[in-house]
């Protein structure tokens, strides 16, 4: 049984820190030049603690919701709020985790790592302790002085999110962060991930085009139509995962979830 | 044990090709050498002296003091230029790759002259700055500056857009985008553009030494081939393109060290 929401997205304020929803999009449009109209009014809210991913047909403008939410490129009308407070650029309390990695290619791993808390000041011995720390979660321990064109594209993007972790944001942003790995190394990342996320608490904003990744990753999953995009739909698929990651992939509600957004999807596909 | 034999195993082939690649530089060397010899021989031209000849009269000039003091004189000017060209092209470079009216004021200007013969200026730099030094070092600047700027403001604007965009959400200021993204990621480029600055400002200084006053290189070229001395003319062309060659090269080799780690094995 795949639970079946049509509830409307959120519109409370979340005026403290500890409001359920820690961000919240609101009527938020956004066009790049005359022509491409990527989103129209979009209104989301994001829960606390939780792992939702954006999900829908190519170009239906979920990297370009994602951006906003970083606060990387500027919305044409609508609000972002984060903890409450809008937002006007990208904030400590966000991170992001990039499709292409964005590794610098002259620095090792332990740099790369460090490079969000090199650029907060931090001094180098603690950031590299504390970069050494989240190298060991990510599960790249011993790679810490190789170079980015050492490492496999899986083993780049453990890195890209050992960087965000390592700033220590509430929110981690992730776009498309598995789509340039292959697949039996995409599996065994998302496994990782949703180990990591267990111990971490984050709340992630995922971005990907896999439905099983959606179904198998997020608590929400919000369907976005095509261009112009807007919430075509939002799913929370009651998906028990305390008998492992294996058990997930046979749940019932996994596998009903992953129907439910194919036969939503398939309309969009010409 | 096991390492061991795994290092010797690798270390041998490694040594073998190294030899082998010297070998055939060295036969290839041999071979250009050869045919100049024969060449110089039957004789082609009888402006054209075997390598024999003009290698007896490259030692002929070495030891009389004659081409250092040369090298000596055409540095100055090369230096001078080189180092001003680089200073001021890499900050007109990074200039134009940040700031769009920078680019728009200054970019025209260095792609005309990087697409003009400069060379056909060099009798007016002398016009305005006469025959002295000044005009000397602007003959090598207009030469190598341009490539240099033109590569530096290229470098600059390529720089990965994600890597600006990651810089950003990790929240680095402008000037940290400047200094711990863009110029490290340009710097592979920028370099490289220097590179070729230098050789282009080795031809700057050549034009100048010839065009402008002999003196230096420029004076033993003009000199000994208007007294038809063509070994120690071609003794000191020759000269002058292993000394470009090897500087090109050392530069080459300190770029591959210092400015690209991630491209040391």
């Amino acid at each position: 049984m795949t639970q079946r929401l049509a509830r409307p997205p959120r519109l409370t304020l979340a005026a403290t820190t500890d409001a359920p929803n820690i961000v919240e999009v609101r009527r938020i449009s956004k066009s790049y030049g005359n022509q491409i109209e990527a989103l129209r009014d979009v209104s989301l809210a994001f829960p606390r603690g939780r792992l939702t991913t954006l999900l829908g047909p190519s170009g239906c403008g979920k990297t370009t919701l994602l951006k906003i939410i970083a606060g990387l490129i500027p919305a044409d009308a609508g609000d972002v709020y984060v903890n409450g407070r809008v937002v006007t650029g990208p904030g400590p309390e966000r991170a992001f985790v990039f499709q292409d990695f964005a590794l610098l290619p002259w620095a090792n791993v332990l740099r790369n790592v460090a490079f969000g808390l090199e650029l907060r000041g931090m001094a180098k011995d603690e950031r590299e302790a504390l970069a050494a720390k989240y190298i060991r979660d990510v599960g790249l321990a011993g790679f810490e002085k190789r170079y980015p064109h050492e490492l496999s594209g899986g083993m780049k993007q453990r890195v890209g999110l050992a960087r965000a972790l390592a700033v220590n944001a509430d929110v981690i942003l992730m776009d498309e962060p598995f789509s340039a790995v292959d697949e039996q190394t995409r599996r065994k990342f998302q496994e990782d991930l949703l180990q990591l996320l267990a111990v971490e608490r984050k709340t992630v904003i995922f971005v990907t085009h896999s439905i099983e990744e959606a179904a198998y990753l997020s608590d929400q999953i919000v369907l976005l139509t095509r261009r112009p995009g807007t919430v075509a739909k939002v799913l929370e698929p009651r998906i028990d995962r305390s008998h492992g990651p294996e058990a997930v992939r046979r749940d019932p509600a996994y596998l009903d979830a992953v129907e439910e957004i194919w036969a939503m999807l398939k309309q969009y596909l010409a | 044990m096991a390492t061991s034999v795994a290092e010797a195993g690798t270390a041998r082939p490694v040594r073998t090709r190294f030899a082998n690649v010297l070998f055939w530089r060295l036969v290839s060397i041999a071979l250009v050498l050869g045919a100049w010899e024969i060449a110089g021989r039957i004789p082609v031209s009888f402006a054209f002296p075997p390598f024999s000849a003009t290698f007896a009269a490259f030692v002929g000039i070495i030891l009389d003091g004659t081409l250092p003091a040369a090298y000596l004189t055409t540095l100055q000017p090369l230096a001078t230029g080189l180092v001003v060209s680089a200073v001021f092209g890499v900050m007109f470079g990074v200039l134009m790759g940040l700031s769009r009216t920078a680019e728009w004021a200054l970019a025209p200007v260095f792609i005309v002259m990087q697409a003009a013969p400069m060379a056909a200026l060099i009798p007016l730099v002398t016009f305005v700055y006469g025959i002295g030094l000044t005009a000397k070092v602007l003959a090598v600047c207009l030469l190598a500056a341009p490539v240099i700027v033109l590569n530096t403001y290229k470098a600059v604007r390529t720089v990965s857009p994600s890597l600006l965009d990651m810089c950003r959400s990790f929240l680095g200021t402008p000037l940290q985008q400047v200094t711990k993204v863009i110029l490290p990621a340009a710097g592979p480029v920028i370099f490289a553009g220097l590179r070729l600055g230098v050789a282009a400002g080795f031809i700057g200084i050549v034009l100048a030494e010839l065009l402008i006053t002999p003196t230096g290189i420029g004076d033993i070229i003009t000199y000994s081939s208007s007294i038809a001395d063509y070994p120690t003319m071609y003794a000191t062309i020759a000269s002058l393109i292993v000394f470009a060659g090897v500087t090109v090269s050392i530069l080459q080799q300190v770029e591959t060290r210092f400015v690209r780690p991630e491209k040391r094995a």
